[in-house]
């Protein structure tokens, strides 16, 4: 190539279009539309262009978006998400302080409304703690119910996510979808305790009430047509150009970002981080049991969407081989001192009426210490840090809730983001604003 | 046959009031104030198995310029009261109010620093739902319970027709005519 | 599995006050001032990556009245680790860790919400869960469960409202 050349090609690319509005020219244009439309009267002054500027936006906490009560406060430029700071706190409900108040009994009932859209997996949780505290010893079917209970929550939460979540994206009619399936799961809590969803069955040292022949047929016969659900949704889901396009690339967040900002349970599994305390810590009957632990590399929201998903088709296999597993015997411990006794044993004996009496008034002594039991819920590892001054009431219960500490990440995912992403962020992030301000 | 009226020609008499009322109880549009487990329970009443739309309430409407039923469910924190007031006055007249579930009927199992005990401390309530969360058949049935309170409500036309300016004005002129039929 | 403690013991001897063992958990008490050099030595060294909870509690005693307490888990060993610190009621200042997990941002926001235990270089050290202008620390533990009336006020009461004698006490800051 000759010396000529070259500077044909370069005064060539001198003659190349420059960008035509530049930031002034393009402000003076601006600024005469406004001086058209402003009428006399007007006293207003243009100190810069509106639209150039920063605005902030409220989001919440009455919206329906943010999944209950959470309030996030926008900084945007345009379309674009500069800051976001989440405010909490418009559903704290003192439950720490109640706890205090409380025997370890007594809590019971609160911790059903911690996480409500998986009320076994907190009563687990607690249980397992104050298990733990007082070295007390659950019967193998009692481990059993409990483990299966805790995957029925696990479907109904992940449930009622993909329904709200395809809703943030658009699409309503998965919400009556899986609405349907939860029903069914509602059914079984009813066989089982008698109430939908706030049910309180797991007590120290075993359960409330064994499972009835009705039951196990129904979550048998319900287990079949479900295992059929997931990949009709799937098939219409997974694929979908649309749904791809809000999801993929959306909120990401990088495995080591991920782990220094304390994202949990399906969240950090979807960033890449192999973390499960099924497997870290087994509890229940977790070891006995053959299940994988999806994890994906992306830490976008389609990634979270795919670990959801698969961690439902787990749980359909956890709950068949729970439930041929199940042995028989006992489902609550036969040690008065740590447990309730049978109701049909307090019309007949005193003693069991005494005891009934005096666990119901003091509380289960546990011995002094300090002690943290974690447990794998839905929503990610939800840790019970039980101080015990040696009484029936504890001295301080502290909650480690997975969504507190999901939610810690949003502004990491919507910065720079925009702002129709924000919902879609929230929405994958799954947060249940009772547990986040308990 | 389709296109033949059953009734021949007649008309039927009633008054704008009931025909008013009968018209709003049918098509109440609740605005859920989902605050936290009700919320749930909630959202199970506008799914496929209790189906609230057999009341014509099912468009949920999250602005509360386009609604007339606040459906309180959860928990009401004295922080979230704030929000809870502003959105309740910023519904039109007329509107009412269901306080669904123990926390924001009185407080419920939350006798606590933050929890208000009680909804109706700050808002008028017409129907309180017990249970923790109460049954969505529960919910119906409160709605039904608003819905008979509606039909039995008397000016709902003149009410709906004049605004309160309009409606002062007319007193007053009725006042003058009074005072001057007195004299 | 398990992780020796020896080296760590060996290089903090000063700055570690106590260590106890309950149930296979490990405890070790720090001195409060101490607390970010010990968690980076956690963080590097021992692979203590994740940061599970920072929570506080009111021991109700004349001195070292509140504590901090640090629980963290090791990913790669499986490995929870406990750590605390004792601070007096007069001047109950910490360390923050926020330089050392970024996680602890809002746990340590919610210690001070709830205990008014201030941490030291935390970047937005703000209440938690209560209103800014919240003039108590509701967990510690004198005060009372049912809360302080008229601590938080209620916004201007509907003349409809069916039980507005009870908002207005509340207001007015009287107790039943």
């Amino acid at each position: 190539m000759s010396l000529h050349q070259v500077s044909e090609i370069a005064s060539g690319y001198e003659q190349l279009p420059k960008p035509r509005a530049t930031f002034d020219n393009r402000f003076g244009e601006r600024k005469k539309i406004y001086e058209v439309l402003e009428d006399r009267d007007t006293t207003i002054v243009l100190q810069d262009d509106p639209l150039e500027s920063t605005m902030v936006l409220n989001m919440g906490p009455q919206h329906p978006a943010t999944h209950g009560v959470l309030r996030v406060v926008l900084k945007l430029d345009g379309e674009t998400v500069l800051s976001a700071v989440p405010e909490l706190g418009y559903l704290h409900r003192a439950m720490e302080k109640l706890a205090e108040n409380k025997t370890y009994h007594e809590f019971m009932p609160y911790t059903d409304r911690l996480d409500y859209m998986s009320p076994y997996s907190n009563n687990t949780a607690l249980c397992l703690a104050v298990e733990k505290l007082g070295d007390i010893k659950v019967p193998p079917r009692a481990v059993y119910i409990r483990t299966i209970m805790c995957e029925l929550a696990r479907i109904s939460s992940h449930l009622l996510w993909l329904g709200t979540m395809v809703m943030d994206t658009g699409a309503v009619s998965m919400f009556l979808w899986t609405f349907e399936e939860r029903e069914h799961i509602y059914n079984m809590f009813d066989m089982l305790t008698g109430a939908r969803f706030t049910i309180s069955h797991c007590r120290v040292g075993g359960v409330a009430s064994d499972f009835s022949s009705e039951m196990v047929n129904y979550m048998t016969g319900w287990l079949k047509e479900f295992k059929k659900r997931i990949p009709e949704w799937r098939m219409m889901l997974d694929r979908n150009r649309i749904f791809i396009e809000r999801m993929e690339g959306i909120g990401v967040i990088s495995k080591a970002d991920a782990l220094d900002l304390g994202l949990t349970g399906p969240n950090l599994r979807a960033s890449g981080v192999a973390m499960d305390v099924r497997k870290d810590e087994p509890y229940l009957a977790y070891p006995e049991l053959n299940f994988k632990v999806p994890i994906f590399e992306n830490g976008d929201c389609y990634a979270r969407y795919l670990v959801r998903m698969e961690e439902m088709e787990e749980s359909v296999k956890l709950l068949e081989q729970a439930l041929k597993k199940l042995p028989k015997g006992d489902v609550r411990t036969d040690n008065a001192k740590v447990s309730y006794p049978w109701k049909s044993e307090i019309y007949h004996s005193m003693e069991a009426l005494i005891h009934d009496f005096m666990m119901t008034h003091e509380g289960i002594q546990m011995p002094k210490g300090e002690i943290y039991h974690a447990i794998e819920a839905p929503k990610g590892e939800l840790g019970f840090y039980l101080q015990s001054d040696g009484s029936g009431y504890p001295w301080r219960l502290k909650i480690r809730s997975p969504s507190f500490c999901n939610l810690q990440a949003l502004p990491h995912l919507v910065e720079g983001g925009m702002i129709a992403d924000v919902v879609v962020s929230i929405g994958s992030l799954d947060p249940v604003m009772g547990e986040a301000d308990k | 046959m389709s296109n033949q009226n059953p009734f021949g020609d007649g008309f039927v008499t009633t008054t704008l009031d009931a025909l008013t009322n009968w018209a709003r109880a049918n098509s109440l549009w609740p605005m859920p104030m989902g605050l936290s487990c009700c919320a749930i329970e909630m959202m199970a009443m506008a799914g496929p198995k209790y189906d609230v739309s057999r009341f014509g309430s099912e468009v949920f409407r999250f602005s509360p310029r386009q609604s007339d039923l606040m459906i309180v469910a959860g928990t009401v924190t004295y922080k979230m009261a704030h929000v809870v007031k502003k959105i309740w006055d910023q519904m039109p007249e007329p509107k009412w109010c269901i306080a669904m579930g123990a926390c924001s009927s009185t407080g419920g199992m939350f006798r606590s620093y933050p929890v208000l005990q009680g909804v109706d401390q700050i808002i008028p309530v017409d129907v309180y739902v017990p249970g923790c969360p109460p049954r969505p058949d529960a919910v119906i049935h409160a709605l039904m319970e608003i819905q008979e309170k509606v039909k039995r409500e008397r000016h709902s036309f003149q009410n709906a027709l004049l605004s309160d300016t309009a409606y002062t004005k007319i007193l007053q002129a009725e006042e003058k005519n009074t005072l001057v039929l007195q004299k | 599995m398990s992780i020796s403690f020896d080296e760590f013991s060996a290089h903090f001897s000063n700055e570690i006050r106590e260590k106890t063992t309950f149930r296979g958990e490990t405890t070790f008490l720090i001195n409060p001032l101490e607390i970010e050099r010990v968690c980076i030595f956690l963080k590097s060294k021992l692979g203590f990556t994740y940061l599970t909870d920072i929570c506080g509690a009111d021991r109700f005693t004349p001195e070292d009245r509140f504590e901090v307490v640090y629980n963290l888990f090791n990913p790669e060993s499986k490995f929870r680790l406990r750590l605390k610190v004792w601070v007096n009621e007069e001047n109950p200042v910490v360390q923050t860790v926020t330089s050392v997990w970024q996680s602890a941002n809002w746990y340590e926001r919610e210690t001070y919400d709830m205990y008014g235990v201030i941490f030291k270089g935390h970047p937005d050290l703000r209440r938690m869960y209560m209103t800014e202008d919240f003039e108590y620390f509701p967990l510690r533990k004198e005060y009372p469960l049912v809360g302080v009336a008229g601590s938080i006020p209620l916004p201007e009461i509907d003349p409809k409202a069916n039980n507005r004698e009870a908002a207005e006490r509340y207001n007015r800051g009287e107790t039943v």
